[in-house]
């Protein structure tokens, strides 16, 4: 870890990645509750996730991902933050 | 359409047909997707402007652009999967099987093609031939001489790269290092650094012999002397890095013309790094990219992975003049990043994890599948369509989706009727 020398670019400024936040309990059961499905269900995103990390959510919460979409211009999707390695 | 029409009622001004029409607008801006609700307000706004519209037509054109999107959605229990799959493979069959590429003036080539799409969807951790687009910041993006700097300070350059020769002189023991003007020139290095470089290897005293010619007094034991050392020596001569990052090899600087006519510089390279280059000086952090799916969700995250990979297969579709609709990739990019990290299509990945014993035996390797289920005990629950293919069930695709529930109505038994 020493070794490590602190990364100076901010992942979130890069145009591959879109706007990651994390929602709050009350967003998150409202979400859950709109789509009709149990937060496992939805797709995963590592807790070690250089986005996850730097934007700081911790295991078990719910991403909103606004995602540039191909045919829709801009979309909603959520991921939740699950506790296991990316590799 | 006639009966909604009232020349009396045409409206030319876009501001004021708007509020007329808001509750119909804002259920379409619920109801649609962004795109598509933007494309209908812009047209909206034109037709009124030109020829007029009368409030009624105008929510009629919005409900009817509402129910034509709905209709065409996809619906429950279509198998997306499949179409996709055939939809990408029977072009896929058309594809060249081996595709070289050259880019610049000198030969840079790069695999495109069905072996390219092989490994996109294999999630390789390294593809065949990693490269890099980097672009260049403000300061340096205009400028050739500032664009050349910046792929020199990344190019990874050895003393081998800008040598002439290097020998062993046996009889005063050195190693000779004679530098090629002409390299130290392309690579931007001076006699001084590579003196430096040699220093640092602390193989001996570094002495300049002439304008180019390094010689390294070796330090040898007295009386002993080991032709396979000083060789081995020698190779770390060649070997000493100058300079660069580690895995860029090549770097050539391209240009493209922008849309306001400035030319812009970007550079190629050959190899790939990108945590490491993203830090240089002069490089733009934002706009740079690479063609290492792994290194992406690496460094910048599933969901840029996500983005690069359909970005990537639609590039070596367009390329070979293939028009498969962007959404089959989409689920295919999808399903490949469902669990957080970039999983192949395959034995290793999608395939093989599925929860099903007969749909992952179906699909490769079926008794050791079977052996593997058999001794864990798992229960196939025949859910899915592979499952119900095999035992002849009904598929669970379309009309098959649909079960019957029944809820019994028992009647209470009466004391009389005993």
């Amino acid at each position: 870890m020493a070794r490590q020398k602190k990364q100076q670019f901010n992942v979130l400024e890069h145009e591959l990645v879109p706007e990651h936040r994390v929602l709050s309990p009350e967003e998150a059961a409202r979400v859950l509750r709109e789509l009709g499905v149990e937060p496992w269900q939805l797709p995963w995103i590592s807790y070690n996730d250089p986005v996850v990390r730097a934007i700081g959510a911790q295991p078990g919460d719910i991403i909103e991902i606004k995602r540039k979409s191909f045919t829709a211009g801009e979309i909603k999707v959520y991921r939740v933050v699950v506790a296991y390695s990316r590799k | 359409m006639s009966k909604l029409y009232d020349p009396q009622l045409l409206i030319h001004d876009w501001e004021k047909l708007s509020k007329l029409i808001e509750p119909e607008l804002e259920e379409a801006k619920r109801r649609l997707p962004k795109r598509i609700y933007d494309e209908l307000v812009e047209k909206l706004q034109k037709v009124a402007s030109e020829y007029g519209l009368t409030p009624d037509e105008a929510k009629e054109i919005v409900k009817q652009v509402i129910d034509e999107y709905e209709i065409s959605l996809v619906e429950p229990g279509e198998p997306v999967g499949t179409v996709a799959a055939q939809s990408i493979g029977e072009p896929g069959t058309q594809m060249t099987l081996r595709t070289f590429h050259f880019a610049g003036v000198r030969e840079f080539n790069v695999t495109l093609g069905l072996p390219r799409f092989i490994e996109l969807v294999d999630a390789k951790k390294e593809p065949s031939t990693p490269m890099m687009t980097v672009y260049l910041d403000e300061e340096h993006r205009y400028d050739l001489e500032k664009a050349k700097q910046v792929a020199r300070a990344i190019e990874y350059t050895r003393v081998e790269n800008v040598a002439k020769e290097v020998y062993i002189d046996m009889a005063t023991l050195s190693i000779v290092v004679v530098l090629d003007p002409v390299m130290l020139e392309d690579k931007g290095v001076t006699v001084e650094q590579v003196k430096r470089v040699l220093e640092r290897l602390k193989l001996g005293p570094v002495r300049k012999e002439d304008d180019y010619t390094l010689v390294i007094e070796l330090q040898v034991k007295e009386g002993y002397i080991n032709i396979m050392e000083l060789n081995k020596l020698k190779e770390r001569v060649l070997n000493a890095k100058i300079k660069g990052i580690k895995k860029i090899k090549r770097v050539i600087v391209q240009s493209r013309r922008l849309p306001d006519g400035r030319e812009e510089y970007y550079l190629l390279t050959d190899g790939s790094a990108l945590k490491e280059v993203l830090e240089v000086k002069g490089v733009d952090p934002r706009r740079t990219i690479t063609n290492n799916i792994r290194e992406i969700e690496q460094v910048l995250g599933i969901e840029a992975a996500r983005y690069a990979l359909i970005t990537e297969m639609k590039k070596v579709l367009d390329e070979q003049g293939l028009d498969v609709d962007i959404r089959h990739l989409i689920l295919v990019a999808d399903i490949m990043t469902q669990t957080g990290r970039v999983r192949q299509i395959g034995r290793h990945g999608v395939s093989g994890e599925k929860p099903s014993v007969l749909a992952r035996a179906a699909f490769e390797m079926t008794v050791q599948n079977l052996f593997d289920a058999a001794a864990r005990g798992e229960v196939d629950k025949l859910l899915g369509v592979t499952e119900n293919v095999i035992i002849g069930g009904i598929v669970p695709v379309g009309t098959g989706m649909t079960e019957i529930y029944m809820r019994p109505q028992v009647e209470p038994v009466r004391r009389e009727e005993r």
